[in-house]
This record gives structure tokens, sequence and C-alpha cells, in this order.
């Protein structure tokens, strides 16, 4: 039976606590905290990230097809899930869709992967669901909204989740919108979605997949299903026939309401702790709602290594004020910079450089075995062997996937920055060579000359109408 | 020739030149704007202002020069933002670029064109106009589109990284680095309050450098040059003409500069507490030079002190420093006016200022005043021969320019 041959997530490092959110406005309390994106993070970004704890083992060039979900993709026209694909070093002779416009795009990608697998058209698609959506400073839904990412892999071949029936339905039940030009989800009366939509439409999906399969709530070992926030969510719960045990927590405390990831970290959550056997339940909601019926296998034991929802909860940092939060997300007009313009962004350049710089592709030399980045000139494609200096006998060597120390920094107060000082680095890869990156999600305080890091996909520069994505280093955290 | 003393054995390499300079073209005549924000000039103005006193300097005229080259960034283009402005009349002019290292280059191809024999009398100038960007810092040098991935840095930044590995390297805090490369600034100042052409003409207390904002740690304001106008020529010219006209004609010693390839922020092998190239620009100078030992035997040296860090470890970079030990020369005073081998005596880029396309032959000017005795109050008493280094780039990979200078005979 098709299924989920694997899972992974991302969670921004940056937590904004909603008592900081309260007080800037001047009021009181707030309780949890909601992830935040940092400046350079975006759909794309994280749907890479999440790729990456998803792919963990996996060869990337065996993944068929890439899916991927938002509401807040960065482009509207240029497909985004290219870009992840690419970043992530999936094969170009692979089918790549967008999943947009509705917070149930996550499972509407997920159901249509599983059909992809089950047509026989694809052996291994993933799929990634991720969102940044904003609300307007100072209103409600700025409290509830987190950014976050989850990604699947669904197969035929050790799947570790099968996916036993599934259930949907599709309304224009409008409770949340926006149009095209809109920055913040517009929302009707809260009470009008939340009774006449979400609490019955979702109930009526999971009660309707339940039904097609015999099975009654008694038979799950977990409920995983979006909600707005806490109270609304364990009232669902309820209303589907779930004992409180039964639910998975939500995150909305912790992470916030990612919207079209939100089923699916939560999912991802389930599954770290799931065993053989375990009966899971998936419901969305967003202009209709997906239910899905989940079984796993003992494959589960074989994709625990992954940093999933558990281990990114605990890699954080609060941010300290709410202005920070205000600049990162672009609500504040900021002085210019009293800086040089940049020159745009050459989509021609781009081309050229798509597969070596997005999946950070350097080479190693065939003759003398000297690993090699090549990013200081006008190609990230060497020539000549900076060792040996044999002409073009290279193959190539991927350093997205390989740690590094810093073996030099500065923090740079004059250079451009949504998150000044702007932390350059040069860093030593293990098995050899050497490039020279910005650092992320780091305090100036921690670095030092020796430290680890990882790489991350971030988008670089955004200039007239391009987001221009590549590769920073971030501190090791675990 | 045996690699000169205090230098590293594994880097003698240097290719062999089949021809040398040394004592082959002399300077008759050098002029230098006042560098610093010179809301009142234009670019024209500043290469009229720094020709004009070239050519009374070596009581020649605009009619005497043969061929010229004239070196800038960004401030102008082509032979003819120099015959335009002069009105020079039909002679070949070619403009060229090296980035902060231009006008040494500049006056490299000058030199070169008179030994070949070529020309009699040629003029090298250098001019960069900056302050009409609206920024502070560099203006207007836009990274080329395909230059889209390199980190947001800016020149602090990048001379940032040579300290922050220097301190590790060698064990030094936060603070004892931060004072030696402070302590650098400091006599620069000291040294620019003696100069009536500088950009910055007065002294500041060591707490006051030591203290300022941070620019990009752990460099501070004070460990960064400023950003100036200004021009600066020279009139060079065979040997014999020379003398015809002027009896303190300055020697040229030696002259290389040095490419490298680049790698330093993609071969592991760069350790990023020193820059190789000065090391082999200075090896081949001193070869050209016969230079041997080169603390004992160079006078006195104006180097590319853009930031403090860099003119500490260009120190060692020159040989004038043991690896490891430039702290040590730089807090007893060893560089200073009144030591034993005085560096920046004019302030340097930290205080005359940094015209980019001018630096190069602003600081031969400083040597060439040296050597004929008329430096003013801050003359170095019977200099014998002078090192100007003049670096284009950055760390992970710079032009670096090398030239000697003296008295004939030395």
């Amino acid at each position: 039976m098709a299924g989920i041959t694997s899972y992974g997530a991302y969670i921004p490092y940056y937590r904004l606590p909603r008592n900081i959110i309260n007080k800037a406005w001047s009021r009181t309390g707030g309780s949890g905290e909601k992830a935040v994106a940092n400046y350079d993070e975006d759909a794309i970004s994280m749907s890479v990230a999440a790729g990456l704890d998803c792919l963990r083992g996996i060869d990337p060039k065996t993944v068929d097809a890439l899916f991927l979900a938002t509401t807040t993709a960065p482009y509207k026209e240029r497909q985004n899930s290219t870009i992840v694909a690419t970043a992530l070093d999936i094969r170009r002779d692979t089918r790549s869709a967008d999943f947009t416009n509705c917070l149930r795009a996550g499972t509407n990608a997920l159901l249509s992967a599983l059909d992809s697998i089950n047509a026989g058209s694809a052996k291994s698609v993933m799929v990634t669901a991720a969102d940044t959506r904003l609300g307007g400073a100072a209103g409600e839904n700025e409290q509830h909204f987190g950014d976050g990412a989850a990604a699947l892999i669904l197969g035929k071949d050790k799947v570790a989740i099968e996916v036993e029936a599934s259930y949907t339905i599709s309304d224009d039940m409008a409770d949340n919108w926006r149009a095209s030009d809109d920055t913040f989800v517009r929302t009707w009366e809260e009470r009008f979605g939340l009774d006449e939509g979400y609490r019955k439409i979702t109930a009526e999906a999971a009660a309707e997949v339940m039904k097609k399969c015999k099975l009654t709530p008694k038979d799950f070992a977990k409920a995983c299903f979006y909600g707005p926030y806490t109270r609304r969510h364990a009232e669902l719960g309820r209303v589907m026939g779930f004992q409180p045990a039964q639910i998975q927590e939500p995150l909305l405390d912790t992470v916030g309401n990612t919207g079209t990831a939100l089923p699916l970290m939560i999912l991802v959550a389930a599954l770290e702790e799931a065993k053989a056997g375990d009966r899971i339940l998936l419901v969305s909601w967003g202009n209709g709602s997906d239910a899905i019926v989940l079984r796993v296998t003992e494959e589960i034991e074989k994709i625990r290594d992954r940093r999933g929802i558990k281990r990114h909860l605990q890699i954080q940092r609060k941010l300290e004020n709410y202005e920070k939060y205000l600049r990162w997300r672009g609500l504040v007009p900021l002085e210019a910079a009293a800086r040089p313009g940049k020159a745009p962004t050459s989509m021609s350049s781009l081309w050229r450089e798509h597969r070596s710089a997005l999946p950070l592709y350097g080479v190693k030399c065939q003759k003398c075995g000297t690993p090699q980045l090549f990013l200081d000139g006008s190609s990230t494609r060497p020539r000549i062997c900076l060792e040996c200096h044999t002409r073009d006998e290279f193959e190539p060597y991927r350093f997205a996937d390989k740690k590094g120390t810093v073996a030099t920094f500065s923090h740079d107060f004059l250079a451009l920055s949504q998150d000044p000082p702007n932390t350059i680095t040069v860093v030593d890869f293990e098995g050899g060579g050497r490039g020279a990156f910005e650092m992320a999600d780091r305090d100036p305080e921690e670095c030092k000359v020796g430290m680890g890091v990882e790489m991350t996909f971030r988008r670089i520069f955004f200039d007239k109408g391009v987001h221009n994505y590549f590769w920073k280093c971030k501190p090791l955290r675990d | 020739m045996q690699t000169p003393k205090g230098l590293d054995s594994k880097l003698k390499e240097v290719n062999e030149m089949p021809g040398s300079i040394k004592d082959r073209v002399a300077i008759v005549g050098m002029g230098c704007t006042k560098f610093g924000e010179r809301w009142d000039a234009s670019t024209d103005d500043l290469l009229v202002e720094s020709a004009y006193e070239a050519f009374e300097d070596a009581g020649l005229g605009p009619e005497d020069i043969q061929a010229a080259w004239v070196g800038t960034t960004s401030s102008g283009a082509t032979g003819m933002m120099l015959s335009g402005p002069l009105r020079l009349q039909y002679i070949p002019i070619t403009r060229v670029e090296n980035a902060c290292a231009t006008a040494s280059e500049a006056f490299r191809n000058g030199c070169y064109a008179v030994a070949a024999g070529i020309y009699d009398i040629v003029l090298a100038i250098g001019v960069e106009k900056l302050k009409d960007t609206g920024l502070s810092g560099l203006g207007g040098a836009q990274p080329a589109p395909s230059h889209v991935l390199s980190p947001e840095s800016t020149a602090p930044g990048n001379f940032a990284l040579l300290a922050t590995t220097y301190f590790a390297k060698y064990g030094l805090s936060y603070e004892e680095g931060k004072h030696m490369i402070g302590r650098v600034s400091w006599k620069s100042h000291k040294n620019g309050e003696l100069n009536p052409k500088a950009h910055f003409q007065r002294e500041v207390p060591l707490e006051t450098i030591l203290n300022a904002p941070m620019i990009a740690w752990p460099l501070g304001l004070y460990d960064c040059c400023g950003v100036s106008d200004g021009s600066a020529a020279a009139i060079i010219t065979t040997p014999e003409i020379a003398k015809s006209l002027r009896k303190d004609p300055i020697f040229v010693k030696a002259l290389q500069i040095c490419a490298p390839p680049a790698d330093g922020n993609e071969n592991t092998k760069y350790t990023y507490d020193r820059i190789d190239t000065t090391e082999k620009a200075a090896i081949a100078a001193y070869k050209e030079a016969g230079i041997t030992n080169p603390r004992e035997e160079i006078s006195m040296a104006e180097v590319h002190d853009c930031f403090s860090i860099t003119e500490a470890v260009t120190m060692e970079d020159l040989g004038f420093s043991p690896r490891g030990k430039v702290r040590d020369d730089i807090e007893n005073g060893f560089f200073d006016l009144d030591g034993k081998l005085p560096v920046q005596p004019d302030g340097g880029l930290k205080c005359f200022g940094h015209p980019i396309g001018a630096s190069g032959i602003r600081m031969i000017y400083e040597m060439y005043k040296q050597l004929q005795g008329k430096a003013g109050p801050r003359q170095i008493k019977d200099p014998k021969l002078g090192l100007t280094h003049n670096l284009g780039g950055r760390p992970a990979g710079c032009m670096i320019f090398c030239g000697i200078f003296g008295l004939e005979g030395i």
C-alpha cells in the first residue's frame, strides 16, 4: 500500500513571545510564543529546510516529483517548487507543482502525490508545506500566525505510514481570504467561520472517512488536525469524538498557526512518537477539508533520525523585541541605507549557475582530489583546479550537506542587513574546500574561530522583484 | 640571491625577471593635492592641481610630456580624462585601473616606457573624486550583476577577517589585539598632525581610538582610513635628463606588482593572518633593489594601511617584523616617526586619506620629499631607501605593488 516513506520539518530559530507583542501595543498578557522566520526566510527557504530534514539518508536523485504547498509563495509567476527542487538537488526530469491559495494545499498536495504513486507515474514524490502568513500589526491574526514547514516523501516501497483512506470536501466557505494584492489575511466575523465552517465541515470529513473505513474514534492512537488556536482546536477534538489523550498537541502555543504547513507539522510531531500499528487521523481545513486515515508500519523505526518537530522546538532563541519582528517582516518603512545600490540580479547569470549554485555544488579535481567551491568569481563553476591547475577535469561535489568550521569571521556593521551586524565568515568544510558565507541565526557573541556550522538555504536579497536565493552558514546546535 | 632576511623560505620561488628597473629611471617632479573632502574641487581641478605642482617642481611644462598614464577606479575613463582638462595635444595616454593599487600601476607603466627607451619624459598621475556620491563610504562601486552570491560585506568587514584570525592565532585577547591595532592608528594620527596636505591633521588619544564605534568587529572607526578626494602626479625621465634638470632626482630601485590567483576564500591553505601576495611582491622588490635585510636597510615606508590590521600584518609580510612579533615592534614605537623604521610618516591612508586612484603616487610623493629632505616638521633624519606598498583588493585576493626608491648610487 502506498504511503509516507519519510518525514521532516522545520521551525525557524526565533520565537516571539506573545506578551512581547502585547507589550508593544500597551496590552497585558499573552500566552505562549510564535515561531518567526528570519528576514531571509520565506516559504521557499523553509521548504528547502524541511526537505533537507526529510531527505536524511535518502538520495535526492531518487525523488521523481516535488509538490510545494503554500499560501505565501514568493512568486506569483515563476515556479516556486522548481526552485526548491533544484536547491534540494532533485533531478531535472521530474515533475514539480505549486499547490497554493488555500490552507488545505498541504493535504491537497499529499493526496495528489498519493495519486501519482498509485497511478504509477512516480515512484517517489516529495511534498513540502510552508507558510509565513501575516496578520496586520496589533491585530488578532498577528498573535496567532507562526512560521514553519513540513516535508513528506510518498512512495510504495518501505512505506512507514500507509494511507488507508481519504475523504475530501470542497466548499467555498470564505472565513479567511486574501485578494492577490492583499498583504494581510482578511477575516469575516470569527464565529461564522469557526462555528459554521471549521467545526462542522472538518468534523463531517472526519466522520465520513471513518465511516468509509468502518472505524470509530477509539480505533485511533492520535488525531492530527488543523486548529486556529488552542481552545477551538480542543473543541473540535471533542466534536469529532476524541478523548484529550488522543489529540496530538497542535503546536499553537509554541510555533503558532503555520497555515498550510500546520496539519502536516502536527502529523510529523505525532509520527515522532508513533509505534508500528498505530492508526492516525489527519484532518485539514481551508475552503473544505481533507480527512486521511494513516497506519504506521515497522519501517517507522528506520526514519527516526530527523530534527522533525521535537528537536526543532529545542533549537530556539527568543526574539527580544517586537521592532525586530516588524523590520524582518517589512512592516515599517525604513531609512534607506547609505550604501551604493546593487546592480540588478542577472537572470542570465542565475541561469548559467542554477545547477551549481542552488544545490551548492562545487567540484572535486579528478587529478589531485581537491574539493573546491568557486564563489568569488563571475561563475560558480571552476575551470582550472586551484591546487594542481589541471583544466576541466572535475567531478561534481556537493557542499550543502557538509558541515564546516569557521576559519575567520567579522560582524560588519556597515553592510546592508535586516539583522545587523552582518556576520561574514570563511568556512572550511569537513573533507576539504572553503567558501565565504554570511552567517544566519547567530548571536554575535557566540561566534568564534573554529566553531561548527552547517549550511542553510536563504533568500540572500530581494530587489526589483527578484528573490535571490543562496546558502548561508549557521551555527551547529545539535 | 638568497631569500631576504625575515621572510619565509617557502616563498622564495618568485619568478626571476630577466631585467631590473634599478636606477634606469628617475623622478624629476612630483605633485600632490591636499587630500580630503574637497567640496571645492572637481576631478579636473584635482588633476590640474597635482600635475602643475609636478611641472613646477621639475621645471617642465605640459608640452614636455611625451606620454602619460592616468589612474582612476571610478572618476573617469579613457586617456581623455587627462588630456581634456590639461589640454594635452595628441600624445599617447593610457587610463589604468588596479583597484586601490591603481596609481602605483600608472607610475610603473610610465617607468617601463622610459626604461624601454621609447619616451624620455612621461607623466604618471592618479586621481579620485569620491565625495560626490552622497555616501560617506566608497560609493558607486556596484558589483557586477554576475556577482550575485558573494556575502554582503564591506571593505572594513573583509579586512576585519584578518584581525579575527591574527588575534586567534597568536592568542591575543580582544583587548590586547585591539590595543595593538589602535596603537597603529594612534601613530598615524600623530604623523598626520604634521602634514598640511593630510585629510586628518589631528592627534587622537589612544583611549578614543579604542572606544570608538564598531564598524566591522573588531575594527572600530579609527581602525579605518579616510575616504577622500585627491590627486598625485609624478614626472619620470631618464637618469641623464633628470640630473640635467635638478641636483636631487630620486631614483627608482624596484617596481613590483603581483596578482595572486585570488583564491583565499576557496583555498584552505590561506591562513588569513597575513597577505601572502605582499610577501611575494616584497621578495621580488628586494631582489631587484639588492636588499638582503629589509628591517635594517629600508629607512622608511608608506604602506597600504586601509585598516590598522592591514598595516600590522604588512609589517610581517614585508619582513620588517618577525612572524607573530609585530605587536612588540608596534607597542615599542619601532615604526613611529622617531623609531628605527618610520612607517606612514605622512599619516598614511589613515590620515592623509585615500582617494583610491591617487594613493599609490601619494605614497611615492612622501618618499620623494623625505629623500630630498623636504618633508618639513616630519622630516626623517638622513633616509637612504624608502619603500611603498600599495594593495588593491581584499585579503582573499589582492593586487600588491611594492616599490623602492632612493638617492643616486644607493
